[in-house]
């Protein structure tokens, strides 16, 4: 009986065991994904921060500012909505913030009586918004993990044209914002209509005689669409990041949980064998102490059939009682 | 003094260098080069090639970019696009198949996506001089 509970907790701390090196290897594995997603997004920097200020110089020497991705369009019903969630679980409250989040957005916007119109990156918000009946105009999979700018361009793509239609108000990105491997943060970040900042005084002064080819509201049109799409791919290597860093935090908890049930589990086996021996030890204690007891009357004992008398001679007053019989 | 050239794409920095001469080709405005000393300039890309000439001799560095910017200002030449290879990062072979599909495409009447197809594609094949 109490041999059958050691196997059982043996067994049992061998399928922990393994559970540890599982979610050990995914540990390191986003940890090395974390440092990667980070390198991504320190090589996109040089590229945004260009394009934005080029654009605040274009728009400072007065280029048109009627390019409809400037514009609010007031008299649109719907409002878009970006929702970057993962493809995969194992990270913590990674994905239940951001639907909570985008869920919170909704239930605002449909308090106000407006429509709005959700663009799904990640399996995770896609399945959950889909369980629910939530209407999703587009979903984008396979992306976060390690996204690339053609999927922010998909994105764009898919919005941006509807947008300069006049189709919504306004464009909201719901997002991990990635500050460092220790802190991240759910943001809703509204991306359109882009804003500028004008007479900024601190701001270099722009030499008059720039040439343009072709006009500035030119360029800034073929700027613009580009802006949105760099938007969409910073927030994207954000949430990849974010993702990463939530997951190896929750596995480097599972796998300390994994430690501690190891060895609360071997502390309770080890128990468990010292309560069998002392069992077993007890028994046979027992047994000679009524050996012991009855050894003066009772005859057929066991011992004796194991230790015959003709075998021991010496023991002597043994033979004498027992002799009799044989 | 040489122009101090940074070739940007959305995902990294794909050039930096210095250079004596700045080529590329702007939309409506044909080919235009920069030398040192270049007046402040701002022009949209067409889907062509860019060629850097590297201070202090040296084979031409040429890309193919597809679309995007070049701003020159003070000796500072920045190209950004969605798209920048390096002629030596360029697959002439795939570059060759995908011209053969857009003609194809082209032919049948397809739309501008095709051209724009078949310009990519020439742009990579002039960039590694198989044009």
């Amino acid at each position: 009986m109490a041999g059958g509970q050691e196997r059982i907790l043996r067994r049992r701390i061998k399928s922990v065991e393994s559970t540890k090196k599982i979610t050990r290897a995914m540990e390191l594995i986003a940890a090395t994904r974390v440092v990667k997603a980070q390198d991504r997004s320190a090589a996109a920097r040089p590229y945004a921060e260009m394009i934005t200020s080029v654009i605040l110089d274009l728009v400072k020497v007065g280029a048109a500012k009627e390019h409809p991705l400037l514009q609010r369009h007031e008299q649109a019903r719907s409002e878009a909505i970006v929702c970057i969630s993962s493809d995969r679980g194992l990270c913590g409250a990674y994905n239940s913030t951001i639907i909570r989040l985008t869920e919170r957005e909704i239930d605002a916007r449909r308090a106000e009586g407006r429509d709005f119109t959700l663009f799904v990156v990640g399996k995770k918000a896609q399945s959950y918004f889909r369980f629910r009946g939530f209407p999703m105009d587009h979903v984008f999979l396979d992306v976060t993990d390690q996204p690339t700018y053609d999927q922010a361009k998909q994105i764009s793509d898919a919005l941006r044209p509807r947008y300069e239609a006049g189709e919504f108000e306004n464009a909201q990105l719901i997002y991990w914002r990635f500050l460092s491997a220790g802190a991240q943060q759910a943001v809703v970040r509204r991306f359109l209509p882009l804003e500028v900042e004008e007479d900024d005084p601190t701001a270099r002064e722009l030499s008059a005689d720039l040439e343009y080819e072709p006009s500035p509201t030119g360029i800034l049109n073929e700027l613009l669409p580009r802006y949105v799409e760099a938007r969409i791919y910073s927030a994207l290597l954000d949430a990849s990041a974010s993702e990463h860093a939530a997951r190896q935090r929750a596995m480097k908890s599972a796998t300390d949980n994994a430690e501690e049930l190891k060895i609360t589990l071997t502390r309770v086996m080890n128990r468990a064998r010292q309560d069998s021996i002392t069992t077993e030890i007890m028994e046979i204690v027992g047994g000679a102490e009524a050996l012991a007891q009855g050894k003066g009357s009772k005859e057929d004992l066991l011992v004796d059939h194991l230790m015959p008398p003709h075998a021991f001679p010496e023991n002597l007053d043994r033979t004498d009682h027992t002799s009799a019989h044989h | 003094m040489a122009l101090q050239v940074e070739l940007v794409s959305p995902e990294r920095v794909v050039l930096e260098t210095e250079a004596d001469m700045v080529r590329a080709r702007t939309i409506g405005g044909g080919d235009i080069a920069f030398l040192s000393g270049h007046a402040p300039f701002l022009g949209a890309l067409d889907t062509a090639t860019i060629t850097i000439r590297p201070a202090g001799g040296g084979n031409d560095i040429v890309a193919a970019v597809h679309g995007g910017f070049i701003s020159v200002n003070e000796d500072v030449v920045r190209v950004l696009s969605d798209l920048a290879e390096l002629a030596a990062d360029i697959d002439t072979e795939r570059a060759r198949r995908a011209e053969e599909r857009a003609q194809d495409a082209v032919r049948r009447g397809d739309d501008t996506e095709a051209e724009a197809a078949l310009r990519r594609a020439h742009a990579r094949l002039t960039a590694v001089g198989g044009i």
